[in-house]
Formats: structure tokens, C-alpha cells, sequence
């Protein structure tokens, strides 16, 4: 077929009826602080690992929450576990034991989908 | 009522003037309150005990339908063609509530599960509980904050204060009544300004599981099986997103009431840039009008919650007496730059 130079391409929308969210659940289970964010960015102003490459709590939590389960993981694969953004988090998310447990689930998930 | 309750027992004589044909006002049409959960009803009895406990004559289906000034005091027509003399009035004519049509997109009166935040109080008073039009308890419901509030397109720019609450306390009251039913809340900023009400929201994340969506849905659109597709953007991830729920509920705001606008042109009462009453000043004299005698209290100043309202018929009550008593400190009032 001639090729006419136009593609379609991906909508770029949150579709949440056909959102993944059963992994969010999941590791809502594992630490149920997590529904206690409100996205102040704290942790991730504070973050040791966001100053040299992209990891944001704030943003996983919200990526996690839409069913976008790779964004979410690769967001936080970085992250060292130091700890501060558990020290700094005004609504108290136990935010070591959430990471520790949403890369967990949620490495399974991508790399298996790779 | 409560201005009454107290005037009439520091022994004035005090006559208190009601358009509908019962005391209370919208309290009655509330099912609990925010943020401890009480039955509003609870206010209501203690407001009628005051009522019954003291010496207030209460007209009921009665306006105010002309005023003249007698300088000193006011001769009041009533509708019913009776006189009243008054040495000093006080305004109470409370607020209406935002006519959600406004909003045409979403739908309100043309959809048949978007409701408002007070048809949703009247659900959970009623025997039927949460239901959509065709009989069913909903899956998923949608709040929608800041209807008819902080919005230039229909000419409120100001915040009605209690909304916000409103929408978390609803929320709460829809998870424990459906515990299965999914809630998102669409706000632009959750202004939980009082004591207890931030306690309120944390409950709702971490016991109910309320879903809040920073964005102010765009439009909404009707499905053939009566559910409604919400168009919003997740600001916080910067990204559109849609999804159905199966009834929205439009959280509306205060507006000046038509008794308000009424009684402050026939009484010649300043009115704000907004509608509601002018205060002499809004920090230090936020009950004196611009007319000596005549006093405002509740709604009819500014939006206000339930537990305001009463600093304010007490404030008011506090401030007739001076007034009607002629105290030194009446030289106080000063004239405001």
C-alpha cells in the first residue's frame, strides 16, 4: 500500500474502567498507607536518588493507583532505600515497606511482560 | 432563631418573622453533619427548644413586603396587611443553594443520575437508600467539588466554604452504606480549614478508600445504560484520563438567597461585590449593616457552616442589646476607611 506519511497513534489518555488496578490492591494489602497519600512531593524533593536519576515516589503512587504499572515500577527502581522520604512524609506513609513491596509485586509484572 | 431565643430571654420583645411554614431553614433537609457525624436534627431540636423555652412570638408563612424607617426603630408590613413596630431588626434570610443547570456540562437536569450534594442528603434519609434511577444501588459514584463556586463562568468567584467538606463527609456516608461502591472525588483543592475535618479526609483515605482526583471534570456525557463518562485530567500526573461512573453528585455552593437580595433593597442594605450583605467591617463588626438598627446574622453575610453560624446568631443577639440598651461601647463603631 502507498504510504501516505500518516500513523495512528497511541491515545495518550488514562482509561481507568480498563485500568490493571488489581496489582494496586495487592500492594495496598502489603502496606495500607499507601491509600494516605496526598501528593505533596515531599519525598520526592527529598529524594537522594531523584537528584542524579528520575525516581519519584509521588508519581509512582499516582502511576500505581491508574493501573500503569510499568511508569509506577520505573519510577522507583532506583531507589536506594535510604529512607528519608519515610523521615519527611507528613500523612505518615510507611514509604520504605511500600517501595520495598510495590518493586517487589511490581517486577514480577513488567519483566515478565518483557 | 437562636438570635431570638437569646434576645427574647434578655427580656426584649422579639418577634420572629418565617417566609415557609415551619423554623429551621435548610438544616432540615440535612441528614448528618460534618465532621462528627450527627444527625443535623439534634441542632434543630436544640434551636426549637430555645424557641419554646422562651418568649418569642413566631409568624410562620410571613414576609416582610414593605419598610418604613421611623428613625428612631421600623413599622414592618406583613403580608398578612398586619404593622409590626420594631426598634431594631436582624436579618437571617440565609443563603439558596447554586442552580446546578448552570453547569450545562454536566448535565444536571438533563442526565438522570447526576444529582446534587443535597438530593444525595435526601437519599440517605430516606427509606430507598443510594439508588440511580432505575432502582440500583451504584458501583461507582463521582463527586464533583467546586460546583457553582470559584468558577468566573457563572459569576461566583468566591469559595462556598463547606463543599469541600461536604464532598468528603458524603463520600465517608456512601462507602459505609455501600461498602463495595467505588468513590472519586474531583477536586481543585481540598480546603479542610476546621478542627477535625483534615482527621475526616485521612478517614477516608485509610478506612474507606475514597478515591481523590486533583482536576475539575471538563464534560460528562450520558451511555445508553445510564451511566455517565467523565472526561478530567489527572493534573498531578498531567495526563487526560476518562472512566464511567454510574451516579455523579454535583457538590453545590452558596448563593445570596432571592429573601437576601428581597429585603436588602427594601431595606436600602449594602451588598458585597458578591451578592451577600456587606459587614461593616468583615473581621471586627461582621454583623452591624450599613443601617443603624439593623443587624445581619448566619448566610446572608457569606458562606458559612453550621457551627459558625451560631457565633454569629449570638454575636448578633449580643449586638441588639447593645444597640437597643444604648451602651458607651455603641461609640465604638468606627467608620471604616
Amino acid at each position: 500500500m502507498k504510504n501516505f506519511g500518516f500513523t495512528l497513534s497511541k491515545s495518550y489518555e488514562i482509561n481507568l474502567d480498563k485500568a490493571d488496578r488489581a496489582l494496586v490492591e495487592k500492594i495496598r494489602l502489603k502496606e495500607p498507607t499507601l491509600s494516605l497519600c496526598i501528593s505533596c512531593g515531599t519525598c520526592s524533593a527529598t529524594c537522594t536518588a531523584n537528584v542524579h536519576q528520575n525516581t519519584n515516589l509521588r508519581k509512582a503512587i499516582l502511576f500505581v493507583n491508574r493501573g500503569m504499572n510499568t511508569e509506577a515500577y520505573n519510577e522507583l527502581k532506583n531507589c536506594q532505600f535510604c529512607g528519608k522520604c519515610q523521615l519527611v512524609c507528613p500523612r505518615g506513609v510507611n514509604t520504605r515497606n511500600l517501595i520495598f513491596n510495590l518493586v517487589k509485586i511490581l517486577e514480577k509484572e513488567v519483566n515478565h511482560a518483557v | 432563631m437562636e438570635t431570638a431565643t437569646y434576645l427574647a430571654s434578655l427580656g426584649f420583645k422579639t418577634t420572629l418573622i418565617e417566609k415557609s411554614g415551619q423554623l429551621g431553614g435548610k438544616i432540615r433537609n440535612w441528614y448528618k453533619l460534618f465532621p462528627n457525624f450527627s444527625h443535623s436534627i439534634e441542632v434543630f431540636n436544640h434551636l426549637q427548644r430555645g424557641i419554646d423555652l422562651s418568649d418569642v412570638v413566631v409568624k410562620l408563612n410571613t414576609e416582610v413586603v414593605a419598610v418604613e424607617k421611623m428613625n428612631p426603630g421600623f413599622v414592618l408590613q406583613l403580608n398578612n396587611s398586619e404593622k409590626l413596630n420594631a426598634d431594631s431588626i436582624v436579618i437571617c434570610t440565609g443563603y439558596d443553594l447554586f442552580d446546578a443547570r448552570l453547569k450545562e456540562e454536566y448535565g444536571y437536569g438533563i442526565y438522570d443520575n447526576v444529582i446534587t450534594s443535597a438530593e444525595l442528603e435526601k437519599m440517605f434519609a430516606s427509606d430507598k437508600g443510594i439508588i440511580t434511577k432505575s432502582g440500583q444501588p451504584p458501583k461507582k459514584i463521582g463527586f464533583v467539588h467546586c460546583v457553582g463556586s470559584r468558577d468566573e463562568k457563572v459569576g461566583n468567584t468566591y469559595c462556598s466554604k463547606v463543599c469541600c467538606v461536604t464532598g468528603v463527609k458524603q463520600a465517608i456516608e456512601v462507602k459505609e452504606m455501600i461498602p463495595g461502591c467505588e468513590v472519586f472525588n474531583f477536586y481543585m483543592d481540598l480546603r479542610m480549614f476546621g478542627m477535625h475535618f483534615e482527621a475526616m479526609y485521612k478517614k477516608a483515605q485509610e478506612e474507606h478508600g475514597v478515591n481523590f482526583v486533583r482536576g475539575r471534570l471538563s464534560e460528562c456525557a450520558e451511555t445508553i445504560d445510564g451511566a455517565i463518562n467523565l472526561k478530567v485530567e489527572d493534573t498531578l500526573l498531567g495526563r487526560p484520563m476518562k472512566l464511567s461512573v454510574d451516579m455523579l453528585v454535583l457538590m453545590v455552593g452558596m448563593v445570596p438567597s432571592e429573601g437576601t437580595k428581597k429585603i436588602g433593597s427594601l431595606l436600602g442594605l449594602e451588598f458585597g461585590k458578591n451578592g451577600f450583605f456587606k459587614s461593616r467591617d468583615q473581621h471586627s463588626m461582621a454583623n452591624i449593616s450599613n443601617i443603624p438598627g439593623v443587624f445581619m446574622a448566619g448566610a446572608c453575610i457569606n458562606p458559612i457552616t453550621i457551627s459558625h453560624v451560631f457565633g454569629h446568631a449570638h454575636s448578633a443577639a449580643l449586638m441588639v442589646a447593645s444597640y437597643l440598651n444604648n451602651l458607651p461601647i455603641e461609640n465604638r463603631v468606627t467608620e471604616v476607611v
